[in-house]
């Protein structure tokens, strides 16, 4: 199965490498798939008799779920493997997991790293196909093209809007997916958050940086709320959490404020009340639910596409036609 | 009586006496016993001629700062292997620093590198001793003992030296011997955890930046802490365009200080780091493209007195792993030559002489190291290259045990065929 030429490539490390033409292939094959999750009987056999191994070497509950109901719902077989436990914990190298993997005949590996470039260190030795499900402060591309379906179903396209990524760019995979995948599809990017949670040559990547969440708010069509790890102000990035939502907090108030409504997306999970406030997260403009329907949909589309499904066929895949 | 060696005909690159001119060499009881146009031989059958056209002969190189892993992991390199690299790479003289397992912080660990050494019988290894005790930081080492034992210079390289008033200390101390302090310049509040240059290419990839800052702040703490205490400050590796003005502010102002450069900072950039390769993985880090111009120029203007490898062989699946995991560090030896004949030779930022005052005559001159020089009667370690000749370079092929290196694959001009040492051939250059 991994020998045959895709319209993405062996792998999907993350949207940076991508073009608008494949980013737009993906979430348009995304959009018969959602259906699927719809029915009563939520599977069809596109993948049968394809093995995915979803490597998790980092604790994730949202994002393997999801891979896990994609790959379920397509019918592929599946195996979950966890660092906890795992011949990692033995001091097993990446390397030579990645060997004993290829060995099994496997078809397709999920891998979620701590550290950045893992899953291309992954794709780079073994033959069957590669998805990043986020690797270290890099990037999680399904996350990024979950963000984008989401914006694109609710303004019905991409180029010319204007979105705002709030909080720790530096340490966000999730940022960065959503730069380039933004970028790529015509948007206009916007940052906010503390200077030192920024990367600092951030002004090199051509995007609009705001000091003041309000002005972010003012500017934006959608804001993405990036999560605040809590353990940022143990080293010393931000002074409190306190004071983080105090400055930088998108509350009900801030958004009453700005002339136009603002569409609210958060990857998850939320810290409610440090960069969210609860009544902005279960507000009106508030499609955090929404994106989490759609990873499942767009990563059923990464892995039809990646297992050689043709994107013209994808209307047809769902319902168990050839492939 | 052993014989002799006459290297005929060869371009005589020697700095030190201002001499660059096609001439016979003669090297006999392992001194340099003549040099001149023609030197004549006349019947004697004791010695070996050696047609050294279009080839360049010069004082042997000299290394002052590498790692050959004895004592502790000599499945990476030993002190043997190292020499033997070191003399394919056209080095006759290497120093080796401290950071082994136990730490070289003692008289009888410096005592066991000479030993090993001239059991080698490579290319000489000078011992540098630590700084501090276990390279911790804290405590002076016997750095009088040391030296008595060999060393030739002190260092906690690999480690910064977090306290200035550690530093301080040193510098005061190392005076009464006539010894460098050899500086890894690194704040280490601003370095932890960085594994490349901070910049748009770490932004991109998601990996922990190292500013330039980090290595300036120590940079200019030591030239000024050198120009407190007299003490001779030896700046290694330096990085950044930031480092050079720090180090021209120092020596328009007659403070001890001195600087290195590696070849891979004259030669590449962040870049390299793409896709995550950690053969381009070093600290410090490969900077942007305005520092190597800088770092360049700054060999050609003087700046920087000295370009040494900081040879760091790490075993194949050290590197074989997620880049923030992998240590720091490539070899060296058997590059050096041709990275600096590619990217400073070849490009006209510097000549001949040049290369050879900065491989040779310097490292000697900045050590007090025997060598460095061609004059009759001196020390017959030499090195024959060809500044023309092409190679791509195969790490199956190095002498070391190392194979962790960017330029694998590279076609790179200018290869060592000689090293002698002692007037002994160390290495022969075999296709």
């Amino acid at each position: 199965m991994s020998a045959v030429p895709t319209p993405l490539g062996k792998d999907l490390l993350g949207l940076e490498p991508l073009t608008g033409e494949q980013i737009t292939l993906i979430l348009d094959t995304a959009e018969p798939f959602k259906e699927i999750s719809e029915r009563a009987i939520k599977k069809v056999p596109t993948l049968r008799g394809a093995t995915i191994v979803n490597l998790f070497f980092e604790a994730s509950t949202r994002t393997r779920i999801s891979f896990e109901f994609a790959e379920k719902r397509l019918s592929a077989d599946t195996v979950n493997v966890a660092s906890s436990g795992s011949s990692v914990q033995k001091g097993e190298t990446l390397v030579d997991t990645a060997r004993n993997l290829e060995a099994m005949r496997i078809d397709m590996v999920v891998i979620r790293h701590g550290a950045s470039g893992a899953a291309q260190f992954l794709a780079e030795r073994i033959e069957s196909n590669v998805i990043n499900a986020g690797d270290g402060t890099h990037e999680h591309p399904t996350q990024g093209l979950l963000d984008l379906l989401t914006l694109r179903d609710h303004f019905g396209k991409i180029a010319g809007l204007k979105v705002c990524i709030v909080g720790d760019v530096l340490h966000s995979r999730v940022a960065r997916s959503n730069l380039w995948g933004l970028k790529k599809l015509g948007a206009e990017v916007g940052v906010c958050g503390p200077r030192s949670l920024l990367p600092n040559a951030i002004d090199d990547l051509d995007v609009v940086v705001f000091e003041h969440i309000e002005d972010a708010i003012g500017w934006a069509d959608a804001l993405n709320i990036l999560r605040l790890q809590l353990e940022r102000m143990t080293a010393g990035y931000i002074p409190s959490l306190r004071e983080y939502n105090r400055v930088f907090g998108v509350s009900r108030e801030r958004l009453d404020r700005a002339e136009r409504n603002v569409l609210i997306l958060h990857p998850g999970p939320m810290n409610r009340g440090v960069e969210i406030d609860s009544d902005v997260a279960d507000g009106p403009f508030s499609v955090i639910l929404d994106q989490v329907t759609n990873g499942v949909a767009v990563r059923m589309a990464v892995l039809y596409l990646l297992s050689g499904g043709k994107p013209e066929l994808a209307e047809a895949a769902k319902g168990g036609g050839s492939r | 009586m052993s014989r002799a060696t006459l290297l005929r005909g060869g371009r005589i690159v020697d700095p030190s006496q201002d001499l660059d001119a096609v001439a016979d060499l003669l090297i006999e009881e392992g001194k340099v016993a003549a040099v001149g146009v023609r030197v004549d031989i006349g019947t004697r059958d004791d010695v070996d001629v050696v047609d050294c056209a279009r080839l360049v002969v010069s004082p042997g190189f000299i290394d002052v700062h590498c790692h050959l892993r004895e004592p502790g992991r000599e499945d990476v390199e030993t002190i043997a292997s190292g020499a033997r690299a070191a003399a394919a790479g056209g080095f006759t003289a290497v120093c080796a620093m401290p950071n082994t397992n136990p730490v070289t912080d003692n008289q009888a660990a410096v005592g066991f590198i000479v030993r090993q050494a001239t059991r080698a019988g490579a290319a000489r290894v000078y011992p540098i001793g630590a700084i501090s005790v276990g390279q911790l930081g804290e405590a002076l080492a016997e750095i009088g003992e040391m030296v008595g034992a060999g060393a030739v210079a002190v260092s906690d390289d690999g480690k910064p030296v977090a306290s200035a008033h550690l530093m301080r200390t040193a510098l005061e101390y190392a005076r009464t011997f006539g010894i460098p302090v050899a500086d890894h310049c690194e704040e280490p509040t601003l370095a932890k955890g960085g594994a490349m240059n901070e910049g748009v290419v770490s932004a991109r990839l998601g990996l922990k930046g190292i500013p330039s800052e980090a290595e300036e702040i120590m940079a200019i703490r030591d030239i000024l802490l050198a120009r407190r205490t007299g003490g001779h400050v030896h700046l290694c590796h330096m990085s950044t365009r930031g480092s050079v003005e720090l180090i021209r502010w120092g020596k328009e102002r007659d403070i001890a200080v001195t600087a290195e450069v590696c070849p891979h900072h004259i030669s590449l950039t962040e870049d390299e780091v793409e896709g995550y390769e950690t053969n381009a993985k070093m600290n410090p880090p490969l900077r942007t493209a305005s520092d190597v111009e800088a770092l360049q120029q700054a060999v050609r203007d003087g700046t920087i007195d000295v370009i040494a490898t900081d040879h760091a062989p790490h075993h194949y699946d050290e590197k074989e792993r997620e880049f923030a995991d992998a240590p720091n560090g490539i070899v060296g030896f058997e590059t050096a030559l041709a990275v600096n004949v590619t990217w400073l030779v070849a490009r006209g930022i510097i000549d001949v002489p040049m290369l050879v005052e900065k491989m040779s005559c310097a490292p000697a001159r900045v050590f007090k190291l025997p060598g460095g020089s061609l004059r009759r009667g001196a020390l017959a370690d030499v090195t024959v290259f060809d500044p023309d000749a092409e190679w791509v370079v195969e790490p199956t092929r190095f002498r070391s045990k190392g194979r962790n290196t960017p330029y694998a694959g590279k076609r790179l001009r200018g290869r060592v065929h000689l090293t002698f040492v002692d007037g002994r051939v160390i290495h022969r250059l075999s296709e």
